[in-house]
């Protein structure tokens, strides 16, 4: 069950309007290595994941990118709110307007729709903590290039923020691959899913 | 509240949750129905109640009610999608 606390865990609040790094930013939404899908995979994945401490590391890690998703949806709606048409041509922001006016909707920089294929869910901790990890290295370098394009202190300060998350989330996913390392044959570390009991491979 | 065994002090969290759960939809599109606010803080107050004591007897189910003395219970017993144990 959850509940919603009505706060950002960052501050947002911007004063210029720029729809054209909206856009830009919007990746962190909806694209491929963003906040919904960093959520879904997490909140997916702990329902297998054998240890519980790592379960519940999941979940809370899950829970924490959907505030994230909340901070990047802040700031976009924040850089497009009250545009002009004018501001929108301007901005390069017509293609998506037409279809969604100024609502938020969860697609890549490029246009491409959110897709759960962004994310993997493979019932196999190592698998899964190995895929957690360079999702987290992508989403760090995503808001690498994001904040060399950006000049607003204003928008800068909460992409930091989120960016750092990222380094501290791959750090505590690092220590999570190494429990479940723990609870592995130490002689065949990488030979079995560990999730998966009677796993054929081991007869 | 008289001493309630485990299940039964489970089931008021999750009769009294779904109730405020319920509740609130209604009270965000009526916020003054004066029947209803009192519903809400009538049952607000066994669900606190529940949790308090359910949290002091077998563990915390919110993050912020983690008693930190000696170590971190966050993760102990199981997780709600394991089922019955």
């Amino acid at each position: 069950m959850w509940s919603y606390e009505k706060r950002l865990q960052y501050p947002v609040n911007i004063t210029q309007c720029n729809p054209r790094l909206a856009q830009v930013i919007m990746s962190q939404f909806g694209g491929p290595d963003g906040e919904l899908a960093a959520s879904q995979r997490y909140l997916s994945q702990r329902y297998t994941m054998s240890n519980p401490k790592v379960a519940g590391l999941l979940t809370d890690i899950g829970t924490e990118e959907m505030a994230h998703m909340e901070i990047v949806c802040a700031i976009v709606h924040q850089l497009t709110r009250d545009l002009t048409p004018q501001q929108i041509i301007d901005g390069g922001f017509e293609k998506y307007y037409v279809d969604h006016t100024l609502g938020l909707w969860p697609q890549s920089a490029g246009g491409i729709p959110f897709t759960s294929t962004f994310f993997q869910s493979k019932g196999d901790p190592i698998t899964d903590l190995v895929e957690d990890m360079a999702a987290e290295q992508k989403a760090r370098t995503t808001y690498d290039n994001i904040l060399r394009l950006v000049n607003d202190q204003e928008v800068c300060e909460p992409i930091k923020f989120l960016r750092v998350r990222e380094i501290v989330h791959f750090q505590r996913f690092g220590e999570a691959l190494r429990m479940i390392q723990d609870d592995l044959d130490c002689r065949n570390f990488y030979a079995f899913n560990p999730s998966f009991k009677s796993d054929f491979a081991k007869q | 509240m008289e001493a309630m065994n485990r299940d039964k002090l489970f089931a008021c969290i999750m009769a009294t949750s779904f109730v405020l759960d319920d509740l609130r939809l209604f009270l965000d599109t009526h916020p003054r129905d004066q029947e209803a606010l009192d519903y809400w803080r009538k049952v607000e107050r066994v669900r606190n109640e529940a949790v308090k004591e359910y949290t002091k007897c077998y563990g915390p189910i919110n993050m912020y009610d983690v008693n930190v003395e000696d170590r971190w219970t966050w993760a102990e017993g199981p997780w709600p999608w394991e089922g019955r144990c």
